[in-house]
């Protein structure tokens, strides 16, 4: 059986290919996929009828107990054979019936194919959870195909309401699978139904398995979504909502039936719904105009009937339902593709405008004749016989009388009406009809307008691929009925597991008795019905306008409406959209639980002492006076300032604690931290815009407030309530034994805990990519800008980067010398790109302080990157340096300069240091060790003496790639990209106010504002 | 460590703790304002605050983690300085992060404040008129029959058998 999923797989990835290959013939192709399914149930037949049919299992996730475990008893040979029968079938007939031209055929073969697919796995599957897999994905298939036209609302809606519907009984179904498999200990499908567990729990689970039955299978209050999946193009009505997905919901009554139908929910359940669904669905089904739907709503009413056949749990009617659920696949997907054929000849559906239409396509209406012969229970058609059986276990049924009467007595009922619809289905396709006036046809229907009668004489004969295979299921319908021995043998088998009652018989006579009578008067009771059709629906039109009940469709509508609004209050209540609130919600509750659990609960250290060394109360005093005249400061430097302040104290903390690593760190961050938020906040404006808020500053502040106590009664009590050694005792002497290193914090995170800094580094890649395309907003290009791309900030080709975008002013005339095109030959400069920065801006001492620290500095990054697993420093530190190496050049040099310095993408750095870490776990993971573990080699080599590296220490490189990367990216962007955009915008402003001539240069003009031009030269703020 | 040595040096040390706690006090107050600006300084303190409260939860001061310069004893705790150390470091990426958000908002608004969000505030005031927030099809009673819809949906089929 995982042969025939493998085949359907391959067939829906193939679906599309072939579709573009050979158009719709590749239909053809595709039914080989649920041909082969049949014949695989076929091929096992007889040994499955002796009960030795194959079992197969998969482990799956071992851990959730989910395995693929597949068996083929009669009830699952039934289905398979039905479900590949049929679409083997109905997909033959697919390659005619669509138009050459028809849009979405690719997806329409592989969701076909793939829900074909999912069912073989539904009725096959032995472990429940796997069927609740396979039992999803028939809903989304079908939620697709009733979706197929998408562009009309009206198949919008009914995929939306089928999908809703079927998902929600489906989570019902979920929880009642995971109770019952709980309660039974086994998820495997034959031993829960062989062993049923006692309990309520048990009795609760059964009814929410029921509900999603109840749903797939359409049953009364859901079916109305049946009829409305009548949006569905024509074969996927014949197969999903006749055949095989409604069955899905049978097929799991009829699964369960043996070990809980003896529960009294689930037969209140099953013989109430059932009932209601046969005697609704019959009644509807009177007065559709629709061929279609008159076939729908009998589909509702048979699924009624043959729920209460398989539900009932006697051995006899279990038969006859099994019975029934055969012939009515057959039938029923019959009638639909004999529908589709008179849709497609005529261009209609509607009963009331079609005429003629036997006498000129006789094949199609042989087929038809055949179907609705074996629906409403003539003799010798397989409906006949499932019926007949049926009757014969109601009448000898075994329950409590009264139960018995009142279900023979719908079920006659029922097919009463089954017999005067499918009258009036073949009436309404095939007879020729005379035609009438406009006014009775508009006071019969009720609606105002009827279109007039089709004319018979434009058809003709049909495609053999539309009218065989309906042909063949309804040949089939009067073939099954001549050999009732042949189905007996077949499906005994499983009848018999049930627990009640009497074997029951399949025969095409079974002689005078209560039940021929039923038989006789049902058929008579239904042709009056038919014959007298314009009363009853005359009839049914005036109840529904007496009764006024609600249509269940109308029910669903509001509901969901309902639904909208209170999903609406909850969110307006809960979601404020203000993060400040946001916040103040998740601080309060800090406070309120874990602060209070601290303060309430804890045994409070007994003694206290000021400090380790009075220099922490320096430190701690300034950390305490800068953070508060952070709070307080209006003016957005002055706050980063003492913000950073703050983070020098931290810094001097970490190294009083004993945290070398850490101070230098802290400084290196803290220092790069400075100079972006300076690069970004020379944009904004100065101070912090003013919001006399009193009272909310006042509950900002007591939040503050309380957060700090509560964090402090933390750091008061955590220390104190260790009471278990901590981990990282064993760390000193795992750094030096296989770490190689004696840097223990730097071992930490290159090796014992490198998947952490795996993470950290794959996080500041995402953080330098979310700076970047934030803020280069046009596109970013692989790019490094040089010395050599400098664009002239005016025509006259003066250097423009920090310019304004004018020509500089006179006081800069010294040091224009060596910017001039060609200077580069003349004199060295002290930087490569120094001379694309406009004259006004350059400083000579900072070029050569530059000049000579850059060097220096990325040598010390390379000591503190190789050094660092044996002292302080590491990657981290060590790309910091190299960051603020590049910050320097960039702040003495202009964004061009920042090219020449790190002629490389930021985006390479990034990439190929997350690379180079990932590749070093990767390679020991090879060489046969866990991932990431670290190797130690050492060997000797001439003039160097000892060399003893860790392949951890590669780690740390591309450790330190990503962290130069990031500082990289920041500054290109944050610095280099905001100083194009001051210019450009510099230019923009000076151009609108007209300050600049034809060439480009500031005008000396009365009329322009003396702050405009100030402002075009200084650095353009707003 | 022996336990006992554990309870002697577990004595906190008042003056980080009140270092903790103004700079988580200062940070909460900041990261309530609206100034995107503002919200990032205040979350610098604050992290600032938590990487202490994590060095003080870590045990008491000692020497630094380096084998032979410190003996194992009398080390400070390596695992919460590597938990500190990658903390520093992400606090740099989100600054980062976040003075590129700031400027942005500059760009499209002028300003770097935190507005509410339009869309929530919206559902919200639907909601207090009972007015559906969005378009829901499924929830729509379009008063037609199905006989009506069926009228209007036919298949795709072929045009040779409709001639």
């Amino acid at each position: 059986m995982l042969e025939l999923l493998v085949a359907h797989l391959a067939m829906v990835l193939l679906a599309p290919a072939l579709v573009s290959w050979l158009g719709r013939r590749a239909f053809l192709v595709l039914a080989l996929a649920p041909a082969s399914a049949a014949a695989y149930a076929l091929a096992w037949s007889s040994r499955v009828a002796d009960g030795h049919g194959p079992t197969q299992h998969l482990e799956w996730v071992p851990g959730l107990d989910l395995s693929l475990t597949f068996r083929l008893d009669s009830l699952s040979w039934l289905m398979l054979l039905l479900v590949g029968g049929v679409g083997a079938l109905v997909l033959v007939y697919c390659s005619a019936y669509f138009s050459a031209s028809a849009q979405g055929l690719r997806r329409f073969s592989a969701t076909f194919v793939g829900f074909a697919g999912a069912m073989v796995g539904l009725v096959t599957a032995d472990d429940m959870l796997l069927l609740f897999v396979f039992w999803e994905l028939t809903t989304v298939a079908s939620y697709v195909l009733i979706g197929h036209y998408a562009e009309r609302k009206a198949s919008r809606r009914a995929a939306m309401q089928a999908i809703v519907l079927t998902t929600a009984g489906g989570l019902a179904m979920l929880a009642g699978v995971v109770v019952l498999g709980t309660a039974a200990g086994t998820y495997r499908l034959s031993e829960v139904v062989a062993h049923p567990p006692p309990g309520t729990a048990v009795t609760v689970a059964i009814v929410c398995i029921l509900a999603g039955a109840v749903t797939k299978s359409a049953l009364v209050p859901f079916h109305f979504w049946l009829p409305a999946a009548m949006a569905a193009p024509t074969p996927v009505s014949a197969y999903l909502h006749a055949a095989a997905m409604v069955k899905a919901g049978v097929y799991l009554v009829a699964r369960f039936a043996p070990g809980y139908s003896g529960l009294l929910a689930w037969q209140v359940v099953v013989l109430v719904l059932g009932c209601g669904t046969l005697l609704l669905g019959g009644y509807r089904a009177l007065r559709q105009h629709d061929l279609k739907l008159v076939l729908a709503f009998g589909t509702v009413s048979q699924l009624g009937l043959i729920i209460v056949l398989v539900g009932l749990g006697t051995r006899s009617a279990a038969l006859a339902g099994l019975a029934m659920v055969g012939a009515h696949a057959m039938f029923k997907a019959a009638l639909f593709l004999v529908t589709g054929v008179v849709d497609a000849a005529t261009g209609t559906r509607d009963l009331r405008r079609l005429t003629g239409v036997g006498r000129r396509m006789p094949l199609t209406a042989t087929a038809g004749g055949l179907a609705v012969a074996s629906m409403i229970g003539l003799p010798p058609f397989a409906g006949y016989v499932a019926k007949e059986a049926g009757l014969e276990s109601l009448v000898h049924g075994d329950g409590p009388a009264w139960v018995d009467a009142a279900v023979l007595t719908a079920v006659a009922a029922g097919s009463v009406l089954t017999v005067a619809y499918g009258l009036r289905f073949f009436w309404g396709a095939f007879a020729s009809k005379a035609p009438r006036p406009e006014a009775t046809v508009a006071l019969e229907s009720g609606t105002a307008a009827v279109e007039p009668l089709i004319d018979p004489s434009r058809l003709h004969s049909q495609s053999p691929f539309l009218t065989v295979p309906p042909l063949v299921l309804g040949v089939l319908g009067l073939a099954t009925a001549l050999v009732p021995h042949l189905g007996e043998h077949l499906l005994q088998p499983y009848a018999e597991t049930y627990p009640t009652g009497e074997p029951g018989h399949l025969a095409l006579w079974g002689g005078f008795g209560p039940v021929l009578a039923i038989t006789v008067t049902v058929l008579a009771l239904g042709a009056l019905a038919w014959w007298q059709r314009a009363r009853v629906e005359g009839l049914q039109l005036r109840w529904s306008a007496r009764w006024r009940v609600p249509e269940a469709d109308a029910v669903y509508r509001r509901t969901m409406r309902r639904l909208d609004d209170s999903a609406a209050d909850v969110t307006s209540v809960t979601q404020r959209g203000s993060l400040p609130f946001y916040l103040g919600v998740i601080l309060v509750v800090l406070v309120a639980l874990p602060g209070m659990v601290v303060i309430l609960g804890t045994s409070w250290p007994v003694s206290v002492r000021w400090w380790n060394q009075p220099v922490q109360g320096l430190a701690v005093l300034a950390i305490v006076i800068s953070s508060i005249l952070a709070a307080r400061a209006r003016r957005r430097l002055k706050a980063v300032f003492l913000a950073g302040i703050a983070g020098y104290g931290n810094a001097l903390l970490f190294l009083l604690h004993g945290a070398p690593d850490l101070a230098l760190t802290q400084v290196l961050v803290e220092t790069v931290t400075l100079v972006v938020m300076v690069l970004v906040l020379r944009r904004l404006p100065p101070y912090f815009s003013n919001r006399p808020l009193a009272r909310s500053r006042w509950t900002r502040l007591s939040i503050g407030v309380a957060s700090g106590l509560a964090v402090m009664a933390f750091a008061l009590a955590a220390p104190h309530a260790r009471t278990a050694a901590p981990v990282s005792d064993q760390f000193a002497e795992g750094a030096s034994t296989y770490g190689g290193g004696k840097n223990v914090v730097n071992v930490t995170l290159v090796d014992i805990r490198a998947w952490d800094t795996m993470g950290e580094i794959s996080v500041l890649l995402v953080a330098a990519t979310g700076v970047a395309s934030l803020v280069f907003i046009r596109r970013r290009t692989g790019k490094v800008l040089r010395a050599r791309d400098a664009v002239p900030a005016v025509d006259g080709g003066a250097p423009g980067v920090w310019s304004g975008g004018t020509v500089d002013d006179a006081s800069a005339a010294l040091r224009r010398r060596g910017t001039e095109p060609g200077a580069h030959d003349r004199m060295r400069a002290w930087l490569p790109a120094g001379g694309t920065l406009a004259p006004q801006r350059r400083s000579v001492v900072f070029e050569v302080v530059t000049r000579l620290l850059f060097h220096s500095m990325v040598v010390f990054a390379l000591f503190l990157l190789f050094s660092g697993h044996n002292g302080p420093g590491g990657g981290f530190a060590a790309g910091l340096v190299v960051g603020i190496a590049l910050t320097v050049r960039y702040l003495a040099g202009g964004r061009y300069e920042l090219g020449e310095a790190a002629p490389v993408s930021p985006g390479v750095l990034l990439g190929s240091g997350l690379f180079l870490s990932v590749g070093v776990g990767l390679v020991a993971l090879l060489a046969g060790g866990d991932a990431l573990q670290s190797v130690i080699l050492e060997w000797h080599v001439p003039l160097l003496g000892e060399v003893h590296l860790v392949t951890s220490l590669f780690f740390d490189v591309g450790v330190f790639l990503v962290v130069v990367g990031l500082v990289l990216d920041i500054l290109r962007s944050l610095g280099a990209e905001v100083d194009r955009q001051i210019d450009a915008d510099a230019r923009a402003m000076l151009e609108s106010q007209g300050a600049l001539d034809d060439e480009g240069r500031l005008r000396e003009r009365a009329d322009v504002p003396a702050d405009v031009r100030g402002e075009g030269t200084r650095r353009a703020g707003t | 460590m022996s336990g006992a040595q554990h309870a002697v040096e577990m004595t906190p040390n008042a003056v980080l703790v009140l270092a903790i706690g103004v700079l988580v006090a200062t940070g909460v107050y900041l990261m309530l304002e609206r100034s995107l600006t503002r919200v990032l300084i205040g979350f610098i303190l604050l992290g600032n605050g938590v990487n202490l409260l994590l060095l003080v939860a870590g045990g008491a001061a000692g020497g630094a983690p380096i084998v032979g310069e410190t003996p194992v004893g009398k080390m400070s705790d390596p695992l919460v300085q590597a938990l500190i150390l990658t903390a520093i470091v992400i606090t740099l990426g989100l600054t980062a992060f976040i003075l590129a958000m700031a400027y942005r908002s500059w760009q499209l608004h002028g300003h770097d404040e935190v507005q509410d969000d339009v869309e929530d505030r919206r559902i919200a005031r639907l909601a207090a008129r009972n007015e559906p927030s969005f378009e829901d099809a499924d929830a729509e009673e379009s008063g037609e029959t199905l006989d009506d819809t069926a009228a209007t949906v036919r298949d795709e089929t072929d045009e040779e058998a409709a001639e």
